[in-house]
């Protein structure tokens, strides 16, 4: 099935089986980091472009090694340096890039949707990397990716996602895969921060973190920005801390063997404490290991239509 | 020169009509109506037209449109909307007054009253409440009235001062003038782009509340009620706001709302996949708030059904959905469509639409209307209910070429529209023609 897709957008329509297909194979990418030379022949001759319209570091690294360690060739553009300050649409940009032989258009913006428009309207595969606040599939994918490696199995796990799920694509991402593999989905958060309806895709939402964590088998604490501070949407960065924070405390109360995670970058301090951000239950590290894993398995199911198996080899 | 047309199905209320009809034009007026099966009216010298028993309505009036001129001619003109709305089976469009600069003055007045004098379609412009449409200080009513504006309004950029509101009503209340409001709270809609529900969570977009529209309908029927002014409610699109507007009318206070064919046929469901020609303000609602709108409609409790005709040019609407402007061009599916998806299912019955579309705008704008009767101007719209085609608004005859109904397969389409016995629009032959 996942060869067939032309893109990858989301975790909404991707049902369990095929996220599944994708975990295996980023399992077998993982093997390649051990070896002395971690690089395979697999996408040589393929053409990898980063379309990059908001600030990343580790997003747009992590794909850059990805298609690198894979063989692909790879161009990076972001805003600053390209032609969009000069008014260029994203549009005109991406096709810029396809007639000079692009065959994946890994693509982030600010805007919902975005990654859609460019598929809709281009022949290269495009591979979502964050649309605003709409998805951000490879980010849910390497999260859960993490979660599968310590337990073997999604189903009936109980994950909760802490913080300002209304303007997250992590969460929306993680939502959705985490459904279509039927663990159990809690939200925590106030409620200026969880988007109307949320209740209707499956999830359960608390609004207190200490009844939230209780039983849950990982955490996933997302990154508080002060704006929404500024924009009224809770009275102070104190306030959340005490509230919603990780703190030694609520770690101790979760199980023994559950995992923190944090899909970076972290405000030490805020949303998690130093001593849990590099305590005994965080995966931190590991999530972005894994990251570069998730997503040379997504560049080669998606450019895989005529890449050869055994090229993995 | 004498146009006879020959058995059509009449549709209108407030006259005594036979089943099946022949019409005689004649001097730009209706000259006789008699029974197709028993009158006799044919002439050899009159040019004669077999309807074959399509629908003849009175020329419909839309009293919600943006024709963009002046200042934003790349979008539309008076000329092409006049088309649009001829395609459309409009006769009369009532244009907003968000053109620059603002008609917030008697020259714009008179540049708009020019350029409708040169096509065929009755241009009507509107004024703004406030200069500029900033909502800070009134605009000069008195000469707006002066220069035949048919009411007032900010459309578009909401009057936010209430004390503003309430001096604009007293003062528009001296000129028999009507206050038309965009109600929208803007703190509260906060830059959103599409209804604030279910679908706005999954799909990340910045959510617009209903209440942002609510607010506002409560606000401005305290003003009516304080004032005594006409209010009427432009666009209505919630279930909650329809039922504050029936208090209000139950109450006896001046008020009558207008809905769009796009809050009656489509909702927030519709954004699904980001089509920019979805965005709309105020923007597609829930399915309950749809469904609320179209059974007032059966209920009398919706006065009027306006396009919000709001063309934009292609570079516009394309790109993500957060970038595209918001607006729909409906004036050339907005008949096809209401028949399409309520008259064909029997949620709307032809005689109800030509109150909403006709006589009750006509009323609220004061505009003196006679219906299908002998010796009235001639302004007729021919509906063929049986024509198949399906909506591309690349052939539209508007320059916004962006609609949320695009591939929407239709049975019905506007066949002739007549202004003052000429024909402007038809639909016979195998391209439709815009005869002036």
């Amino acid at each position: 099935m996942l060869k067939q897709r032309k893109d990858f957008l989301g975790l909404y329509d991707v049902p369990g089986e095929d996220i599944k297909e994708i975990l295996t194979t980023a399992q077998s990418m993982k093997d390649i980091f051990t070896r002395s030379i971690k690089k395979v022949p697999t996408l040589r001759g393929k053409t990898v472009v980063n379309l990059f319209f908001e600030p990343s570091t580790r997003t747009k690294s992590s794909f850059d090694l990805a298609a690198k360690r894979l063989s692909a060739d790879v161009m990076s553009i972001s805003k600053k340096s390209s032609s969009v300050v000069k008014g260029e649409t994203l549009l005109d940009t991406a096709r810029t890039m396809e007639r000079m032989g692009a065959d994946i258009v890994v693509v982030r913006h600010s805007h919902p949707g975005a990654a859609r428009y460019l598929a809709n309207n281009l022949q290269a595969a495009v591979l979502n990397a964050g649309d605003g606040a709409h998805a951000h599939p490879t980010q849910g994918l390497l999260d859960i990716y993490t979660i599968w490696e310590k337990f073997g199995e999604i189903k009936g796990k109980k994950v909760l996602i802490i913080g300002d799920i209304a303007h997250s694509r992590v969460a929306r991402s993680n939502i959705w895969g985490l459904l279509n593999l039927g663990a159990e989905v809690r939200v925590c958060g106030p409620s200026t921060l969880i988007p109307n309806r949320l209740e209707k895709t499956g999830v359960k939402i608390y609004n207190n973190i200490d009844r939230a964590i209780e039983d849950v088998d990982a955490i996933n604490i997302l990154r508080i920005q002060l704006e929404r501070q500024e924009s009224g949407l809770f009275p102070s960065l104190r306030e959340y801390r005490f509230l919603y924070g990780i703190n030694e405390e609520r770690q101790n109360n979760l199980k023994e063997e559950a995992l923190v995670m944090h899909p970076g970058p972290m405000n030490r301090g805020v949303e998690i404490e130093s001593s849990v951000a590099d305590g005994r239950k965080a995966v931190i590290n590991e999530q972005v290991t894994n990251g570069v894993a998730i997503r040379m398995a997504l560049l080669y199911l998606l450019a895989g239509k005529e890449v050869q198996h055994e090229n993995l080899a | 020169m004498r146009t006879l047309l020959k058995n059509c199905t009449p549709v209108d209320p407030k006259n005594e009509l036979p089943d099946r009809a022949d019409i005689l034009l004649e001097d730009g007026q209706i000259a006789k109506i008699t029974n197709s099966q028993t009158g006799k009216n044919n002439n050899q010298n009159d040019k004669t037209l077999d309807l074959k028993g399509a629908m003849l309505l009175p020329g419909l009036i839309d009293m919600h449109a943006h024709f963009r001129e002046p200042g934003f001619e790349e979008k539309e003109t008076i000329r092409t909307g006049s088309e649009a709305a001829a395609a459309g089976g409009f006769t009369t469009v009532v244009v907003m007054p968000n053109t620059r600069p603002v008609a917030d003055n008697p020259a714009t007045i008179e540049l708009i009253k020019a350029r409708a004098a040169e096509v065929p379609v009755d241009v009507k412009p509107l004024g703004s409440i406030t200069k500029g449409s900033a909502g800070n200080e009134l605009a000069e009513i008195g000469f707006l009235a002066q220069s035949g504006v048919l009411g007032l309004t900010d459309d578009g950029q909401p009057v936010m001062n209430s004390e503003v509101m309430r001096r604009a009503m007293e003062y528009a209340s001296d000129f028999n003038l009507p206050i038309i409001s965009h109600c929208e709270d803007l703190k509260l809609a906060a830059e959103g782009v599409m209804h604030e529900g279910y679908y706005s969570s999954i799909l990340g977009l910045k959510p617009i509340p209903a209440a942002a529209e609510e607010i506002m309908i409560a606000r401005d029927i305290a003003l009516a009620e304080l004032t005594g002014a006409s209010l009427h409610i432009a666009h209505l699109s919630t279930k909650r706001g329809l039922e504050m507007v029936l208090e209000a009318i139950n109450k006896g206070i001046k008020v009558t709302a207008e809905v769009t064919p796009h809050h009656l046929t489509l909702n927030d469901k519709a954004v699904l996949g980001y089509d920019t020609a979805t965005k709309v303000n105020p923007p597609l609602r829930s399915e309950e708030d749809r469904q609320a709108l179209q059974q007032a409609l059966k209920e009398d409790e919706i006065a009027v059904i306006a396009t919000d005709h709001a063309p934009h040019t292609i570079e516009e609407k394309m790109g993500t959905f957060d970038s595209a402007a918001f607006g729909i061009s409906g004036l050339e599916t907005a008949v096809a469509v209401l028949h399409e998806d309520l008259i064909s299912q029997q949620k709307l019955h032809w005689d109800k639409l030509v109150e909403l579309m006709y006589y009750n705008p006509a009323e609220i704008l004061q505009l003196e209307v006679e219906g299908l009767k002998e010796g009235t101007p001639a302004d007729l719209t021919v509906f063929n209910p049986k024509k198949k085609w399906q909506i591309d608004p690349g052939k539209f005859k508007s320059l916004g070429k962006h609609s949320p109904y695009a591939g929407k397969d239709c049975t019905g389409k506007i066949l002739l529209t007549i202004k003052e016995g000429q024909i402007i629009y038809d639909d016979r032959g195998d391209e439709a023609e815009i005869l002036y």
